[in-house]
């Protein structure tokens, strides 16, 4: 049984705009999911439908084999949520916010696993301060800790690492790998493809309301995966010689580059590298580069464009 | 029942109180004492007695409400518009909570902060006139009910609000002066005959009315009406509530 189970759901804004269109997808008990997609494609809208902050128009939702609306209770528990939005009472201490939520949630109090959090997140200094009186970073930092303070088995961290700077944000992959060996559930939105690619055993494509792809991060990576081949020679060429037309190559920093499927019957490799020592070049080395989730991503969403 | 969600709701909650404790504690002292030297001085020495009692002590039950009714009102308002105004009530959206819990808490917070002005109100009373309570166990139960359930009414009133104007719009518009109107300086009595059947419309006059008997055994309508309006009202504003949960109206788009 999956952890969470998304059968069909829609939502439909009361001004009529549907955000969710039919939304299918089922999420295994201890993975990292990053549900990927551009602005207003419908993240935060499916996140607050699983954590109970909007009611789906229809379908169901199960957490842990729960229904979201019918057993909400046994579902709230086992969820954490991380919103977009810096949501927090600018006048409460940082430690009381957290301390709260592990109360909201109905778990004993417990003020060494409160230190914990706060110490992994670099927040142990600033406990006494006022939520006002600190950085935007580290305020999105109070929010996972009030997220992590109830020790959820199921974490949705909406764009947890917007407006983060790099070493934080390697410090929070770091935080998420660390629940992951856990064995939390993990779900993350993102716009940062680094970020799916960094921490995601599956990634998903969302758009205009609806899954686009859901797949292993490695596999999609494979399937949708066209190769770049880049051949160094003994001297730098300004133009594709003659002999060479025909491949579709081209010339960047003075290096032949061919484009090529690796997943295609034949790849075209063999019978360029003849063309090229038939030409007389000298090959110094080659590499190959591999097309990113970032060009995937926005090979997908052109395509769905191009549908509609 | 989750009790530790009421427990974190009511400690957070009751924490924005003691951070303001000064102000909290000073102003109806204040406020306390200015209705006692215009009302009771200036008026006071012109009525000299109501029904028996000096005219003194004769608003202290009414003042009590007034301020309970008043605070109760703008400390639940404010308790749960504040969490939708700057965007906590996420939380509250996705704990393992239910209504029911999620009202204690408020509700409890902001019916003990009401409750704890209206002691200071009856300490500050009592350094100006000579108080003797009739039924002191009454005094507190009418205090109890009227701080839950003007509590309820604020916590309709603050998840109704979509901005700090109609937040103030109800207690300002509806709230103060039906209470004026309720008695809390005069007797229903001392009214001329047709407007004492009007203000036997305002339900404030039971509470206040309540109020005076538990305090010196006179009133203007039987205590037991007055029980009935006040448990009246606050079943009311919790099926209100129950209704606003289970639709998720203006809370759960
Ligand atoms: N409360 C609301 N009422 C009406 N429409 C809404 C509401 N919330 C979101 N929408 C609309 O639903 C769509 C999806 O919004 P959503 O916030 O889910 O997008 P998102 O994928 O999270 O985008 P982003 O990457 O910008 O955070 C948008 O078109 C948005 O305008
Ligand atoms: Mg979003």
């Amino acid at each position: 049984m999956a952890m969470v189970e998304i059968d069909g759901v829609r939502k439909r804004y009361e001004g009529g705009f549907e955000a969710l269109r039919g939304v299918d997808l089922a999420i295994e008990e201890g993975e990292i999911l990053a549900l990927l997609g551009p602005n207003g494609a419908g993240k935060t809208t499916l996140i607050s439908a699983i954590c109970g902050i909007t009611l789906p128009t229809e379908g169901t939702i199960r957490v842990g084999g729960n229904d979201v609306v019918a057993d909400y209770r046994a579902a709230r528990d086992l969820v954490g949520l991380v919103p977009q939005e810096v949501n927090l009472e600018p006048f409460e201490k940082v430690i009381n916010t957290v301390r709260f939520s592990r109360g909201l949630f109905g778990k004993p109090k417990n003020e060494a696993l409160i230190e914990d959090v706060l110490r992994k997140l670099s927040l142990w200094d600033k406990r006494d301060n006022a939520i006002r009186e600190l950085s935007g970073g580290m305020k999105r930092r109070v929010l996972i800790a009030k997220a992590l303070a109830h020790e959820p088995r199921v974490l949705f961290l909406d764009e947890p690492t917007a407006g983060v700077d790099v070493e934080l944000r390697r410090d929070m992959w770091e935080v998420v790998a660390d629940l992951k060996r856990q064995g939390v559930t993990i779900i993350l939105t993102t716009h940062y493809i680094e970020e799916a690619e960094a921490i995601a055993d599956r990634v998903g494509v969302i758009n205009k309301g609806q899954i686009l792809l859901v797949e292993e991060k490695a596999a999609l990576m494979r399937r949708m995966g066209e190769k770049e081949l880049r051949i160094e020679l003994g001297t730098p060429l300004d133009a594709v010689p003659e002999a060479l037309e025909g491949f579709g190559l081209e010339v960047s920093g003075g290096d032949l580059v061919y484009r090529y499927d690796s997943h295609a019957e034949r790849t075209g490799i063999g019978r360029l590298m003849a063309a090229v020592a038939g030409a007389g070049l000298v090959v110094r080395d080659v590499a190959t580069v591999q097309k990113s989730l970032e060009d995937i991503f926005v090979g997908l969403v052109a395509r769905q464009e191009d549908a509609a | 029942m989750n009790m530790r969600a009421v427990g974190a709701i009511y400690r957070f909650e009751m924490a924005r109180f003691f951070r303001t404790l000064f102000q909290s504690f000073i102003s109806p002292v204040i406020s306390t004492s200015l209705y006692f030297v215009v009302f009771g001085a200036a008026i006071g020495s012109r009525i000299d007695q109501v029904e028996g009692v000096s005219y003194g002590a004769f608003i202290v039950p009414g003042l009590i409400m007034l301020s309970v009714m008043t605070q109760a009102l703008s400390n639940a308002s404010f308790g749960i518009y504040f969490p939708k105004f700057v965007g906590t009530i996420y939380e509250l959206l996705s704990a393992p909570v239910n209504f029911l819990e999620i009202v204690m808490g408020y509700v409890g917070a902001a019916a003990t902060k009401a409750f704890f002005i209206g002691m200071v109100i009856l300490g500050t009373s009592a350094l100006f006139v000579d108080l003797q309570i009739l039924h002191p166990v009454a005094v507190l139960a009418f205090m109890v009910l009227t701080c839950l359930s003007f509590s309820l009414f604020g916590f309709i009133i603050g998840i109704w609000a979509k901005n700090f104007e109609q937040l103030q719009l109800i207690p300002m518009l509806v709230v103060t002066p039906l209470v004026f109107l309720g008695g809390a300086f005069y007797s229903i009595s001392m009214l001329p005959g047709a407007w004492q059947t009007v203000a036997l419309f305002n339900p404030v006059v039971y509470l206040i009315s309540g109020m005076r008997w538990a305090f010196f055994g006179i009133a203007d309508v039987s205590v037991v009406i007055s029980l009935a309006a006040i448990l009246g009202f606050f079943l009311l504003c919790l099926g209100v509530i129950w209704w606003i949960f289970r639709t998720g109206w203006r809370i759960r788009s």
